[in-house]
């Protein structure tokens, strides 16, 4: 007996881990077709948005069911990615899936999470002409296309027109230099020394300050042609850095980490942009809607981000990214599940429903030029950034936002002071990246 | 040469030489025995196979392979182990900040747990209230008691450096510098410790009186007959406390997430990249970095790794902790 156990023990473990490499399997890649017209079907949509912004979703799908009133839809919100990953491992993934996570694009399309679109989008002759370049580049990985845009989001200056007068500045600063001496105007300190007043916060991490946002400002490629890690080689990482610890200097470290630390939540109403205690700041669009809702009497402005020096002739841009969707592997009712998605993400009338609803950029150059569209006073600014032949987007890669975490703790490193050699930094985040990458292939 | 004449041939001395089973039936005796010790056990050999058999198996499996949870495994040898000890610069900062987690935690819970039920032992008139009040904390959900530290510790706003600056002490930056994130986060762990309280003032209120009586009419202090009467009355105890800490420091994950992301003023997105092991991953523990790389990498196969490895140190440093509490004393429960 003795013997006998540890041997079925063995046999059953080796058994077992066997059976485990065998519990999945690949999705086919096969089209579905349309339901017809008297087929009833019902979709399950999921998404993150919730409250009012589920509201704005659910009308647009109320759309869809008019015009396909065959097709009834469960619209369940809240649901982020960990949850859709989750119930595709399961097999109980919901028909369509919105995912306000562009960066985990490349690990949808590599694993197959999400279904390769192509072969509808060929099959019903989409026109992804009309979808701005950048917005095309987010939402395809490798040649697979396993998401559609729906709506995007881009980024500007939010400035403090009060405060802006206060210290005699006419405009918002179009170059880096500029932004460096505004800031510096607008600062106030208390008696003790500490930030009462910050012109601009420079601290990576902080709010919308990512490293995603800031890249295109100073022309820093994240890889090179062969889509390698480029940050050693890209001279706009340099510039970055540089002009990034020569801000966080002016404010001290400790000063600014201690002004950080006691500033409101991003999204709450107490952010200090919305307080006064900020006077310029890089946000996204949406950041309107939270002013409208939580901070009406702010008197702000909004402008295109600034550039470095040397790149005055490519302001106008920002990063680009938003809202994908697309069908989960085991979707039951894939047909109707791409019926939906052509819908909202080709159709004018609702992505501009959507757009004025959310306050975030439609994403098809038809919807751009709506009538319709609603993007007036300080949202303005964001439908020309996002038209900018200088906005691009995030690589996508097949370790989803794995490279922005080491080039983001190398930044923090960077600001903190502890690290001082900025050259082997970047190379040795270039190897990290690099490293992590293999670990996927 | 004396022959043995009791060999296990002979009969033994009043044993029935008579009625004694032929071999065939006793062994048949023996298999019904062995089948109905077996039924016996079944439901904890069914539990210890799909709860701990499968799952280990399985892990060590996956821990050869790249395996995104979604299509068929791939072997790559020992690929995810050399990464994890020569390539992954995250991992020997999430051990460190892990092994501090559990010193601090360990030693802290087990310390502070300790006092408290001495103190609440020796109260008499509304001991049911105390011994209420510091349990209390033990039933805050994880993630609430996180936001209200982060709240209360916030160094411009928080109370706990108002209440510092009271006394001319310029309050730390806690969860906002990587020097007192941990330290912070050991005292929620504190804080939160009210099990382990109770279980030792359940402890020490067993211990008999008669051996306190007995030693203090010999002329023993109150040190003397804490060390030589209560402390290896309650040892048994003490060692489930510790043991019981060490694995709650191992896994610390929901705490330091919810800190992180709060403190990072990123509250909107828990565990993404801006927030995680906010500040300059200080708080990022080992559990966190491989729910990281499982769930959100995709590299389940590399976490499968992790969590091996991390097997593998959590069971040598329970055998190590175990036989060396037995060496200097520590009695198993009897």
């Amino acid at each position: 007996m003795r013997k006998v156990i540890p041997a079925v023990a063995v046999t059953a473990l080796a058994a077992l881990a066997l059976s485990a490499c065998s519990g999945t399997g690949s999705s086919s890649s096969s089209l579905s077709p349309a339901p017809a017209a008297d087929e009833k079907v019902t979709l399950t949509v999921w998404s993150g948005f919730a409250d009012r912004e589920l509201d704005v979703v659910n009308s647009a799908l109320d759309g869809f069911h008019k015009l396909h009133p065959n097709i009834t839809i469960t619209s369940e919100g809240s649901q982020d990615d960990d949850k859709i990953a989750q119930a595709v491992r399961g097999g109980t993934a919901p028909d369509v899936a919105i995912s306000g996570n562009a960066n985990a694009l490349g690990q949808y399309c590599k694993t197959g999470a999400f279904q390769d679109l192509g072969g509808y989008i060929k099959r019903d002759k989409v026109d992804l002409g009309n979808i701005p370049k950048a917005v095309q580049a987010y939402t395809q990985h490798d040649g697979v296309r396993c998401a559609m845009p729906l709506l995007a989001d881009d980024y500007g200056l939010y400035y403090n027109k009060e405060l802006f007068a206060k210290a005699g500045i006419t405009a918002p600063p179009k170059t880096m230099s500029e932004l460096r001496a505004d800031a510096e105007k607008l600062t106030e300190l208390n008696p003790d020394g500490s930030i009462k007043v910050a012109g601009f916060v420079p601290t990576i991490g902080f709010y919308n300050n990512r490293l995603d946002v800031w890249a295109p400002q100073f022309g820093a490629d994240w890889q090179n042609s062969k889509g390698d890690s480029a940050l050693a080689t890209s001279k706009g990482w340099t510039d970055l850095f540089t002009w990034q610890k020569k801000m966080t200097d002016f404010y001290g470290q400790d000063k600014l980490t201690a002004f950080t630390a006691a500033a409101g939540q991003k999204y709450s109403p107490d952010n200090a942009f919305q307080t006064g205690q900020i006077a310029m700041m890089f946000d996204g669009e949406f950041r309107t809607g939270f002013i409208d809702a939580q901070a009406p009497n702010i008197s702000y402005g909004t402008a295109p981000l600034p550039v470095a020096d040397d790149l005055s002739g490519s302001y106008g841009g920002s990063d680009v990214g938003g809202n994908i969707i697309g069908i989960p592997k085991g979707a039951k009712h894939a047909g109707a599940a791409w019926e939906l998605i052509k819908y909202l993400s080709t159709d004018t009338e609702p992505l501009v429903q959507l757009a004025n609803g959310l306050k975030n950029v439609p994403t098809t150059l038809d919807a751009l030029k709506s009538p319709d569209l609603k993007f007036t006073g300080t949202l303005a600014p964001f439908l020309d950034i996002f038209a900018s032949k200088h906005s691009s987007s995030l690589p996508t890669t097949s370790n989803g936002a794995a490279f922005l975490k080491t080039a983001t703790d190398f930044a923090v490193k960077w600001q903190t002071g502890g690290a001082s050699d900025l050259k082997a930094g970047l190379k040795d985040v270039d190897s990290q990246i690099q490293n992590d990458n293999a670990l996927q292939q | 040469m004396i022959q043995d004449t009791t060999t296990a041939a002979a009969p033994r001395l009043g044993a029935p030489l008579a009625g004694r089973p032929p071999r065939r039936r006793r062994s048949r005796a023996a298999a019904r025995n062995r089948w109905t010790v077996l039924a016996f056990m079944s439901p904890w050999v069914v539990g210890f196979g799909v709860f701990f058999l499968y799952p280990l198996g399985a892990t060590i499996f996956y821990s050869f392979t790249r395996y995104d949870l979604i299509n068929d495994p791939t072997f790559v040898g020992f690929r995810n182990y050399v990464f994890l000890f020569t390539q992954d610069p995250l991992i020997w900062v999430s051990i460190r900040n892990t092994a501090y987690l559990v010193v601090a935690i360990t030693v802290g819970r087990v310390v502070y747990g300790l006092l408290t039920a001495l103190v609440l032992s020796k109260v008499k008139r509304g001991a049911g209230i105390y011994r209420t009040l510091f349990y209390l904390p033990a039933l805050a959900p994880p993630v609430a008691a996180a936001l209200a530290f982060v709240f209360l510790f916030n160094p411009g706003t928080g109370p706990v450096n108002q209440f510092l600056a009271l006394f001319g002490i310029k309050g730390p930056l806690w969860f906002n510098d990587p020097a007192f994130s941990k330290p912070a986060l050991t005292v929620l762990a504190l804080w939160a410790s009210g099990e382990i309280m109770v279980v030792l003032l359940a402890a020490l209120l067993d211990v008999p009186t008669e051996y306190h009586e007995a030693a203090s009419l010999d002329g023993a202090g109150a040190l003397r007959r804490f060390w030589s009467i209560t402390l290896p009355s309650i040892s048994p105890v003490l060692l489930f406390a510790v043991v019981n800490s060490i694995i709650v420091g191992l896994q610390y994950f929901t705490e330091a997430v919810v800190a992180g992301a709060v403190a990072s003023g990123s509250s909107d997105a828990v565990g993404n990249v801006a927030s995680i092991g906010y500040p300059d991953n200080s708080t990022l523990t080992f559990p966190m970095w491989l729910y990281e790389q499982g769930f959100h990498s995709y590299n389940m196969g590399y976490a499968s790794t992790m969590a091996i490895v991390l097997f593998l140190v959590s069971a040598v440093f329970t055998i190590i902790l175990v036989r060396r509490m037995r060496v200097t004393g520590v009695q198993e429960e009897e």
